[in-house]
Formats: structure tokens, sequence, C-alpha cells
């Protein structure tokens, strides 16, 4: 392969025109290096940018600023069926007026193969997808399930460097979709290929990616591995986006090169030892971001330093954790415990209007930047 | 069950709706076995006796077609003949051209922004609203101003000069039948989602070859029931032909007013008879052709 990257978005700004007569840019200023090899996701909430990002790629829609870069080369105004791309449509766009063997046979077809190594290949594609036999029925007689599974392998057979996925799953079923997850995961270390995959469901994105971007009003808010992605938010959207966060407004006091001092005007007190993340200064008024399941909850006050102490507000009970909701003079923080022990005393858990202290250990803490 | 199904308005509603429909229908297929020339009063069946024509009166009194009289009359009138041959060709002749140009129009408009769109959508629907006749007389004027100019200008004379015909004709049907063409396949184009040929561009096929293989047999439906809806609308055109024909290029509906204006004898009943065939089994056979198409797609 000629480059490092298997597809590239350099500065890629995609403006529209609106009904209205306005103009959205709906990929703003967007960077993405995709390695080879690599399963990409973009995830972000509808509207952000992430079909339109793909169909730049698929070249279904060109680029207003910027370019995009497939395999080292620019793409410019190529044609799609000039792109060694291929795209498992989120509505699947099945032909409907052909068969299932046919929709497989089309793409190979236009590549100019010979009869027997076209019933060959499809066969072949057919089966990886587990749809052995079906191949004489019309995509109207299958289920939800199968006809991803025949746009998968319509766009598989054709052996692309990179396959773009534009919500495959969104019209299944949870159960059906945690599967296809599973399914479409293996698939992809099988076969070696690049995958950008486009999701709004951001449990998906952390199961299957090895990076992803999250994007917001057609921007990059951040790009990483679904752990830094969890763990390191480098922004409050970001934080507050994946998975569930408490954030508490302050200000920095005092900042030194490994760690700040915060005043939280809410709680009337100061956080110390806190991580600092670049371009921190002090003055700065910043927001404490700390995850539910990170805060420790204790009944008598241990360590006096980042410890709180508050009254429980209310205890939900959800199987695998309890999620207490904690009032520290005025401020809510959500805290989630783990059912370690069965709760099936009572006794075993907090009271509402019980007095408990909060530990916010600042390994777990972040300090963002207002956004 | 439909509470509606056995209300008395109901049933008194189709029983008319019927009657009106097909009375006069049955009446013009009876009338054309009249054994009576005027084809006033029906005066009963012509019977097959003799190798001749007897006639009393204007009273057919045998005939070696029997009742078929009137039938083996009309074959043996060239004139008829003449227009079914001309009403065919100005059909399919105008109906595969307009099909072509309205399927591009309808294409064009689903598929493109442009300024002047708002103003080419209107301008579909101000030919199916105004008057027939305002359209007849508009496209005449037309033809004749510019055959003058043209025959004038390059001093064209006999056979040479350009005159109404059989080409008039089929331009001013063409001109009015591509407007319904166009809606009626835009409305099928409605439920076309271009992510099909999105695919078919994904897969590898340039932009003639999506067309050919997917767009096409999608929307085809479509532009059967376009083309079959012109075809008739030029069968039975009557006012735009009027103004446009010239000699030779008499259609049926022409030739039967003409007819009109002499005399009506049960020939009229009998070419009419004709005609009512033709078109129901072209309508039942593209109903069939629709039907098995439909069933092998689902
Ligand atoms: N052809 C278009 N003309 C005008 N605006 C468009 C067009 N396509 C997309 N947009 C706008 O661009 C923005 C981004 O759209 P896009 O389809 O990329 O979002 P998305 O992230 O895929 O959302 P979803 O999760 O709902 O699919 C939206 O505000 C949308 O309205
Ligand atoms: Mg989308």
């Amino acid at each position: 392969m000629t480059s490092e990257f298997a597809v590239e978005m350099r500065d890629v700004v995609k403006r529209f025109i609106t009904p209205e007569g306005g103009e959205i840019a709906a990929v703003d200023h967007v960077t993405m290096q995709i390695k080879n090899g690599e399963f990409f996701s973009m995830l972000g909430s509808s509207g952000c940018g992430k079909t339109t990002s793909l169909r730049m790629v698929a070249g279904f829609e060109w680029t207003t600023e910027g370019e995009v870069y497939i395999e080292g080369k620019a793409m410019g105004h190529t044609p799609p069926f000039q792109r060694k791309v291929n795209t498992v449509f989120q509505n699947y766009a099945l032909f409907q007026h052909l068969t299932v063997f046919q929709n497989l046979a089309f793409g190979l077809e236009m590549e100019g193969a010979k009869e027997d190594e076209i019933k060959k290949r499809v066969g072949h594609a057919l089966e990886m997808v587990q749809l052995t036999g079906m191949d004489r029925r019309k995509p109207k007689h299958l289920s939800g399930g199968q006809q991803q599974r025949v746009a998968l392998a319509r766009a598989l057979v054709k052996t692309p460097d990179v396959l773009l996925l534009d919500e495959p799953l969104g019209a299944l079923d949870l159960k059906l979709r945690k599967e296809m997850q599973l399914e479409l995961k293996a698939l992809q270390q099988q076969l070696g290929i690049t995958f950008i995959y486009v999701t709004h469901d951001q449990e998906e994105a952390l199961t299957m990616s090895d990076r992803i971007a999250v994007m917001s009003n057609g921007k990059v808010k951040q790009m990483g591995t679904p752990v830094e992605i969890y763990e390191r938010p480098t922004n409050k959207f970001v934080a507050d986006f994946i998975g569930e966060s408490n954030f508490l407004e302050g200000k920095i006091k005092f900042i030194s090169k490994s760690e700040a001092r915060v005043f939280v005007p809410s709680l009337n007190t100061e956080l110390v030892g806190m991580p600092i993340s670049e371009g921190l200064v002090k003055g700065e008024e910043i927001v404490v971001c700390i995850r539910p399941e990170k805060v420790r909850i204790t009944e008598k006050n241990a360590i006096n330093q980042n410890m709180f102490r508050g009254k429980v507000a209310n205890t939900v009970y959800i199987g695998a954790d309890t999620h207490v909701f904690v009032d520290l003079q005025g401020t809510r923080l959500k805290v989630w415990e783990q059912n370690r022990i069965s709760r099936l005393d009572p006794k075993s858990f907090y009271a509402v209007g019980q007095e408990v202290w909060l530990m916010l250990m600042p390994e777990n803490t972040l300090v963002l930047k207002k956004d | 069950m439909n509470p509606f199904r056995r209300s008395p308005f109901v049933i008194a509603a189709t029983v008319l709706v019927y009657f009106f429909l097909y009375a006069p229908i049955v009446g013009l297929i009876l009338y054309s076995f009249n054994a009576s020339r005027t084809n006033v009063t029906f005066e009963g069946f012509i019977p097959a006796y003799s190798e001749n024509v007897v006639m009393d009166g204007s009273l057919v009194k045998s005939s070696p077609c029997g009742p078929f009289h009137w039938y083996c009359d009309l074959a043996k009138n060239n004139d008829v003949t003449e227009a079914a041959g001309n009403t065919l060709t100005i059909a399919f002749t105008a109906t595969i051209i307009s099909t072509i140009i309205g399927t591009m129009a309808a294409l064009a408009l689903q598929r493109y922004n442009f300024k002047m769109k708002p103003f080419s959508q209107l301008s579909l629907y101000i030919p199916i609203v105004i008057p027939e006749i305002v359209m007849g007389i508009g496209i005449l004027t037309l033809f004749s101003q510019f055959f003058g100019w043209v025959n004038e200008t390059f001093n064209l004379v006999g056979d040479g000069r350009l005159s109404l015909g059989i080409a008039t004709v089929t331009m001013s049907h063409i001109a009015f039948m591509v407007p319904f063409v166009t809606l009626v396949v835009q409305a099928r184009l409605q439920g076309f989602d271009k992510s099909y040929e999105e695919a078919a561009m994904d897969l590898g096929a340039n932009e003639w070859t999506t067309f050919r293989r997917v767009t096409f047999p999608m929307i085809l439906p479509g532009i059967m029931s376009g083309a079959l809806l012109a075809f008739t609308l030029s069968l039975d055109d009557f006012v735009i032909t009027f103004f446009t024909n010239g000699p030779g290029s008499t259609t049926l509906p022409i030739y039967v007013y003409g007819l009109l204006r002499r005399i009506i004898t049960p020939q009229v009943n009998a070419l009419s008879t004709v005609w009512i065939l033709v078109v129901f089994f072209a309508v039942l056979a593209l109903q069939i052709l629709q039907n098995r198409d439909s069933k092998q797609h689902s």
C-alpha cells in the first residue's frame, strides 16, 4: 500500500444551501487520519455531520473546502465508481428488482469478472455472512437482519480496501444488533479491511472501535481510542456525551507543573492536587469533571482532603449498580455504587436523608476548559 | 364486515354509475347490428340469406355477412382503414417520443435544483388546465405562421411546401402529452430513493449503466402508466387533431365526426365497437403484464 493511511480528510468543509436559502456547514474543518486495517468510528448525535463526512469519502458529495485522500491519492471530483471504497447503506439500498445473487453479482459484473468467478466469489461472500441458499430470493422476502447481511456481502464481495458503514445496524432490534456488532468486528479482523463506521450509539462505538472520532456540529471534538475517549475526555462536551459525568464549576486558584488547586464556589471549598491539562492558566474558569462510578462514598470523613459532607437525596436500585444522589450544599452529585453484596436487606444500604461523605480522588478527576 | 356494504344508498349509487357508464356502450354495440340504415330505432338483426345485400328502403333484408353486415361494410371502406392507420401511427410515434421526453423531464425535476424549477413545474400544469380548444388554435396559429414564413422565405412550391399533415398532428400530440407523462412518472419517482443509484455507482457502475440497470427497471411501471395514458389520450384526441390535421392525415375521431355530419349509419357503431374492443384488450394485456411484473417483484 502506498500510504500509511487508508483514508485521510484534510481540513474538510462541506457547506449546504438550506431550503430556506441560508447556508450551513454540515462538516466544519474536519481532519481525520484513518490507518490501514483500523476499525474507525464516527460518533455523534443526529445532524452532526457523520453521514456527510462518509458521503464525501464515498464520492457522493464533493468537499466545499479541503481534500479527501484515499490511500494517499487526492480524490478531488473522482466519481464513486472509480473509488476503491464500498458502502453499506443505512437503508441497505438493495436492488429490489434483482435477486440476492444478482445483487451481489452486480458489483463484480461492473469489474468485468467472468461468470465462473462471479459464481465463486458470490458463493463465498454469502457463506461469509451465513446466507448460503438464499441466493435466489428477492430482498423483499428477507428479514431485516438478512437484508443487512446481503448489503454487507454486496459490499464485501468487491474486496474493497475500505468499507464505509452508515449506521448499518440502526434498523435492527437490540439483541440482533449486539450479535451483529460482534460478527462485524470479527469479520473486520479476519479480513483486515479498514472499516469506517458511523453510529450515534456510543456503546456500539466503544465496543467495536479501535479509534473513535466524537463529532458535534460538524466538528471533531475528540479523537482517540475508546479508553482515551472515556477516561480522558479533553473537553466538557465529550465528557458529557460519552457516559455520564458530574460537573462542578470552578476557578483555578493556583497551578504548578503537575497539579492545580481549584476553588469551587458552589461548595465554597478548594479541591487540591487536581490533575492539569494543556493550556490551563491561573484564574481561568473551568469545570471539574468526575464520573459517577469514580466518586467514593463513605460514612465517615477519612482523610479530610477533597472530602465533602452531604445528604442522600435518593437511591435507585438498577440491578448491578445502585445510583445514589447526594446533595452537597445544594449541588447534587450522582454516585454509582456497585452492588457487590446483596441489597435485599434495606439496612445494607444508604437511607434517604442519611449523612455521607463523598471523596473526589484527584486521579479520577479531570479539570476541563469551559466550552 | 364493511358496514356500508348493504346500504341502499351504496347499492343505488353503484347501479347508477354502472348504468351511466355502460348503458351507452351496450346500446352502441347493439345498434351496430341494426338492420336499419338510418339507425334511429332498432329494427332487429340482419339475417344471412343471399350472396348479395338486399335492401328494402332503408332496411337491410339480408346480407352475406348476416348481423355483421356493417362490419363487412366497414372493412371495405378504404377511408376508415386509412384513418385507423393514421391514428395508430400518430399514437405510437407520439407516445414513444413524449414518453422519452416526459421521463427525462421528470428525472431532471426530481434530482436537480435550478433557478427556473418552480416555473418548469408550473409550466407542466398549464397545458393540462387550459381548454384544449385554446391550445388547438394556438398550435394551428403557430404552424401556419411558421410554415407561411418558411414557404415564403425559401420559395417552396408544390409538394415541397410545408403544410399540415401527420407530422403536425404528431408534434401537437407530443406537445400536450408530455406534461401528462411527466406528472405520472414524477409521482412514481416520489418513492424512488436516490440511494439505489448511489449504491449502483458505489459498486462500480457509471451513470449510464446505473440508469440502464437500476433506475430504469425500478421506475419502468411508472413509465408504462405514463405511456399508456399518453397513448389513450392520443387515440381519442379530437380537438387538437381537428385544428392540426391536413389532407391525408384524417384520424378516426375526425373521420367519425365527418360521418356524423352526413348520416349516422350503423357503420359508425361498428367502427366504435371495434375501437372499444381494441382498447379493451390493450388495457387488459397491460394489466396482465403489470400483474405478472409485480408478482415477480414481490
Ligand atoms: N443535501 C443537503 N442539503 C442541505 N442540508 C443538508 C444536506 N445533507 C445534510 N444536510 C444537513 O447537514 C447536517 C448534517 O447532516 P448529516 O446527514 O451528515 O448528519 P448525521 O450526523 O448523519 O445525522 P444522523 O445521525 O441523523 O444521520 C444536518 O444539519 C443536515 O440537515
Ligand atoms: Mg446520518
